[in-house]
């Protein structure tokens, strides 16, 4: 079974992102960057179906600059056989990406497609529906458990209310909720393997797909600042702060 | 031209979080119709009937529709929705599920989990687990929107009289099935619902331990919630997560206990009216967003605390 990750390469998510001076966007000038942390629990699904035997060969691919390279090869160092970069410098909301994972699925044939539930940059947590809506295939959203058994997979899914299992026919797309794995580290002599796997680069055209968008970003402002609060003693002056001052019990 | 809302329920009852949704619709223009698609679902339809300001309620009732699969409910809001302006959910599991797939089929970008509706094409939302809120303007003919509820007040529940009618069903995709489902369950208030909400994190060391937020929390009325540390370790469900990539909560009151406060713990409650922190450390990041901080052990505090509320 052959399965296809998609990683995002995004701001770390240790990094408290500032807004520019002039609201256009958040400073990303000299900001860490990192494999989304949903990509890399993906990859590490991934990496595991092939452990357990179920997967024989694992593709990883992500869209944007030259630089997600990087996280290809980080992909690549926690195990996954051979990674695609699709080239664009251009701004991708999440229905172009799905655009062009959808093009990558098509040749690619996999069986199985991980994405994360959402990237930490944009919030989104859309990706992997709209691939799976494009390519008319079934989905197990933000997932805590996969099993794939009999030309299915069995998905536990995190729901509000608590979990939900579903059943897939294969191929399927899966997204990756944080109780899913937790990955492994890469090991150096891994890292040192990962540079020599192979790694495509093809362009948006290759795919025979042009990228648009409906959204315009008009501005971006710091959230409202909360007023610093004051530090109580004991638990009576709480108690007293939150009867008569805040008058919330 | 007009509003479609999906409707949130459980084919029983109408979720609140529709509510909110609703309110959203009513910034961004004024003929809004309501879909239910469930399975059996005609007390929600009633129910969706009476919500203040919805003009028509839409029923697609068929077993297709019984556990919100979304390759089934999405080709069916795609269909309904394709006349509308806008077509708005809840961002919740269900919301989230559902909803990209119809932006995909209509082939228009989805706007996530808004905050703020500025006119009928521009909308706020927050970004990098909210230390960044963006505006955004769409050009598409339909809008596809998920609605973070906390960000508007419900509309009211009653008071309507909308018209209800039928829609065909759109038939059942058959590539996935409902296996099984574990709700939690319990007695305390919903906890995106609540008007304080009780929250532990790794420092309440293990599940047990959680006992003593319960009695707080029942001596309160509150909810109870977790950071993603005290849920990883297995001291309390998946569901009770509040953060950026859980729950978004917005309380009266917030209480986080043996929480350190970090930026994707903060991303999901920092809108909180007022909030307490517990904890030991006086340095941890927590206390820059308390309003009121109180540096201590939480198995001296809360039982102290739970004594004199
Ligand atoms: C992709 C991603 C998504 C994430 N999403 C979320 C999310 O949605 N929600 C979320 O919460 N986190 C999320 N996180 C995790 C987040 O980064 C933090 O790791 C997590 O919030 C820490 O939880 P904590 O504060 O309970 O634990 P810690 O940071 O370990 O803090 C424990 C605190 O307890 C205090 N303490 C210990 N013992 C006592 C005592 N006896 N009395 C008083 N205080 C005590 C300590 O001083 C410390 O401040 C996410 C992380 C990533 C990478
Ligand atoms: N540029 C990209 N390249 C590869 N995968 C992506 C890209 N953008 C989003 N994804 C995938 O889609 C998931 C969800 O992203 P989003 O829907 O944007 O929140 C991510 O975790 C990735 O798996």
């Amino acid at each position: 079974m052959k399965v296809l990750v998609a990683v995002k390469r995004v701001i770390d998510y240790n990094v408290k992102v500032r807004v520019k001076a002039d609201n256009t966007d958040v400073d990303l000038t000299n900001v860490k960057m990192a494999i989304n942390p949903f990509c890399e629990i993906a990859v590490e699904e991934a990496v595991r179906l092939k452990e357990q035997g179920v997967a024989s060969e694992i593709v990883v691919v992500s869209m944007g600059p030259k630089e997600c390279q990087e996280q290809i090869r980080t992909a690549l160092a926690l195990g996954a056989d051979r990674g695609i970069q699709v080239q664009t410098d251009e701004k991708l909301d999440s229905l172009a990406v799905a655009k062009l994972l959808k093009a990558v699925y098509e040749q690619e044939k996999p069986d199985l497609i991980i994405l994360g539930k959402q990237a930490i940059d944009s919030d989104n947590n859309q990706t992997g529906q709209m691939l799976a809506a494009l390519a008319g295939l079934p989905q197990g959203t933000f997932a805590s458990e996969v099993k794939v058994e009999e030309g299915k997979a069995n998905v536990t899914r995190e729901v509000d209310g608590g979990l939900q299992t579903v059943a897939l026919n294969l191929p399927a797309v899966v997204t990756t909720d944080l109780r899913l794995n937790e990955p492994r580290y890469a090991s150096l002599p891994n890292i040192m393997k990962a540079k020599r796997k192979p790694l495509d680069v093809k362009t948006p055209e290759d795919l025979g797909v042009t990228i648009t968008s409906t959204i315009s970003l008009l501005k971006v402002e710091p959230p409202a600042e909360r007023q610093a609060g004051i530090k109580v003693g004991s638990v009576d002056e709480l108690v007293e702060k939150l009867k008569n001052e805040a008058k919330v019990i | 031209m007009s509003i479609l809302v999906l409707a949130e329920h459980n084919n029983a009852s109408l979720n609140a979080a529709t509510l909110a949704v609703v309110a959203a619709a009513k910034a961004a223009g004024d003929d809004i119709h309501v879909l239910v698609a469930g399975s059996g679902c005609g007390a929600v339809a009633e129910e969706a009937a009476q919500v203040e300001s919805v003009s028509k309620v839409l029923v697609s009732d068929d077993p297709a529709y019984a556990h919100q699969l979304a390759e089934n409910i999405s080709t069916l809001v795609a269909e309904v929705g394709k006349g509308y302006s806008h077509i708005l959910a809840a961002a919740t599991t269900t919301g989230k599920n559902v909803m990209p797939r119809v932006a995909a089929l209509l082939d228009v970008d989805q706007i996530s989990d808004i905050v703020g509706v500025d006119s009928a094409d521009t909308f706020r939302r927050p970004i990098y687990a909210g230390n960044a809120i963006a505006t955004v303007q769409s050009s598409a003919p339909v809008k596809v929107i998920t609605v973070r509820g906390t960000a508007f007040d419900n509309v009211a529940a009653t008071g309507g009289t909308a018209a209800v009618e039928q829609v065909a069903a759109a038939g059942d995709a058959e590539t996935s099935a409902f296996i099984g489902e574990e709700m939690a369950e319990s007695d305390r208030p919903e906890l995106t619902a609540a008007g304080i909400v009780v929250s532990g994190g790794r420092g309440m060391g293990n599940g047990e331990n959680f006992e003593i937020l319960y009695s707080l929390a029942d001596k309160l009325g509150a909810a109870v919630g977790a950071s993603r540390a005290a849920v990883d370790a297995g001291f309390v469900p998946n569901d009770m997560q509040v953060g950026q990539t859980g729950k978004i909560v917005a309380p009266e009151l917030y209480v986080a206990v043996g929480i350190s406060g970090a930026i994707q713990h903060l991303a999901g409650m920092k809108e909180s009216k007022i909030i307490v922190a517990i904890n030991k450390d006086e340095e941890a990041p927590i206390f820059q967003v308390a309003d009121y901080g109180l540096v201590a052990d939480l198995f001296e505090a809360v039982p102290e605390l739970t004594g004199k509320v």
